[in-house]
């Protein structure tokens, strides 16, 4: 669970010409390579992906991104890719067509992984704001990524606690305890939720 | 059940998001003339909560587990629209900053965890506990909504999978909803203990600022209906005649007569199995959760 919190914030706030540039910049480009991926035709795509592969790597070195992290974020979203492309072997000359559906959408979360390690999500969401997002949406979204992390450490806690206090480890018992955490959690955001809106109002929130 | 990038065409990509973009709007708007501004921190939070109740692990066998995706829960406990957009929130999150999820199949994930989740968990949550308004129908209501939620999102997931022409329909759709039958029957548990252990805490009694208020209903049921309509109806009306065209286009016609029949065997007889299941386990689950509350 604690994989997640140094996870972004730490490459996102690093120091590269890369991660000086504009929010709105990389999401261009970021939409861009998937697309040119998306829409390069079957036969010929191989000579496109490549160099949006090679751009994609390029970024990679300029924002120091370290290659064991890029290597585990794609290792760990690859399976869902390989599980949906193998159904597509079962259509005439599937090979090259899976071939190509495993490179394309490997290449396109390659564009969002170095995306989001080089940008800040608040400045990804400024920019969204800015070209017409609504506020509420955009609202709802900082806050989730504020408190996000407060939760998950909660999380942490509640699982600690249980895990002190448990000696029997039976199916039964383990999921009653984990919708117990689940439901407690909702509860304790629910509680937060309110103190957080008295917070925003006494600083005079719209 | 989260698509990629790269698995759905063009026509497809534009049509899930102008219908994700209408519904999603639509939920912004309501939530903005008709719910309290105390309920905004309230679907922030919420946000968050799903996000990181995705992460609770439910052991299943031989090191496999489970775990939430939510979208019926929240639908039950706050509402449909704010639902909407609590996993719509989630959803953006996990495709900009963790790359769960395509950037281009953003709108048909939205689609269908999302509207088609939580609008339809919530109408037949709806439904059933008008008719079993019990304690115990209540969290019968919850389990067998939950269950439906799941399934329906994944043939939705098959359906527009199968109308970009990246797999045959008639792989994708045992695959994707026999998996998906399964899962659903966690998810059913989870989110029904879930419920009991809120009822038991009192959550009821907080002031959130979202009453579960119904409404808008007509543009929701009016997309799903489209949705439907263009993902799964072309596949799914003439349901053996669908698959033997498949078979044709495939290549395999002379084997089809006995494959088609065994798909659709197969198919019907999961639906029944996992029918009996949910109800079955929904029935073991209420008086145990009944049993803990006393105690």
């Amino acid at each position: 669970m604690s994989l997640f919190h140094g996870l972004l914030e730490h490459h996102c706030r690093m120091e590269s010409p890369i991660h000086r540039l504009s929010a709105g910049l990389k999401l261009i480009v970021g939409l861009g390579v998937v697309i040119a991926a998306l829409v390069s035709p079957l036969p010929r795509a191989w000579p496109i992906l490549a160099a949006l592969a090679a751009l994609l790597l390029l970024v990679a070195v300029l924002g120091r991104l370290p290659w064991d992290f890029l290597a585990r974020r794609l290792l760990f979203l690859e399976p869902f890719v390989l599980g949906v492309a193998a159904l597509s072997l079962l259509r005439p000359n599937g090979a090259a067509d899976f071939a190509a559906l495993v490179a394309k959408s490997s290449l396109c979360l390659l564009a969002m992984i170095v995306m989001a390690a080089t940008t800040p999500f608040a400045d990804i969401l400024a920019t969204l704001g800015r070209v017409g997002l609504p506020s509420l949406l955009v609202t709802v979204l900082t806050l989730m990524y504020r408190y996000l992390f407060v939760l998950l450490d909660e999380t942490e806690r509640m699982s600690l606690a249980k895990s002190s206090r448990t000696f029997s480890s039976g199916r039964v018992w383990t999921w009653q305890s984990s919708a117990a955490i689940a439901g407690g959690l909702f509860m304790r955001s629910s509680l937060r939720a309110q103190r957080v809106y008295d917070a925003m109002c006494a600083r005079g929130w719209r | 059940m989260h698509i990629p990038d790269g698995f759905l065409d063009a026509k497809t990509v534009l049509v899930t998001a102008g219908l994700s973009a209408v519904g999603l709007g639509t939920a912004l708007r309501q939530a903005r003339l008709h719910m309290p501004r105390r309920s905004v921190p309230m679907m922030g939070l919420a946000a968050a909560f799903v996000f990181v109740a995705q992460m609770l692990n439910f052991p299943v066998a031989a090191g496999t587990s489970g775990h939430l995706v939510g979208a019926a829960l929240v639908a039950v406990l706050l509402g449909p629209a704010a639902a909407v957009i609590v996993i719509s929130a989630v959803l953006i999150v996990q495709c900009l900053l963790f790359a769960d999820g395509g950037l281009s199949a953003l709108g048909a994930n939205i689609f269908n965890m999302a509207l088609v989740g939580s609008v339809a968990g919530y109408a037949i949550y709806a439904v059933m506990h008008k008719v079993f308004p019990s304690p115990r129908g209540r969290l019968a209501a919850v389990a067998f909504s939950s269950w439906c939620a799941t399934v329906l999102a994944a043939v939705c997931c098959a359906g527009e999978l199968a109308w970009s022409g990246t797999v045959p329909w008639a792989a994708v759709l045992p695959a994707m909803t026999g998996v998906h039958m399964l899962i659903g029957l966690g998810e059913a548990v989870i989110t029904a203990m879930v419920i009991a252990a809120l009822d038991r805490i009192g959550f009821a009694e907080l002031p959130t600022g979202l009453a579960a208020r119904p409404g808008g209903f007509l543009v929701y049921g009016l997309l799903l209906a489209l949705g439907l309509a263009l993902f799964v109806a072309p596949f799914a009306s003439p349901w053996p005649d669908g698959l033997e065209k498949v078979a044709f286009m495939l290549g395999f016609a002379h084997k089809a007569a006995s494959h088609s029949t065994a798909v659709a065997w197969a198919g019907g007889l999961s639906t029944a199995a996992a029918f009996v299941c949910s109800w079955g386990l929904a029935g073991w689950l209420v008086p145990a959760q009944r049993a803990e509350g006393k105690r």
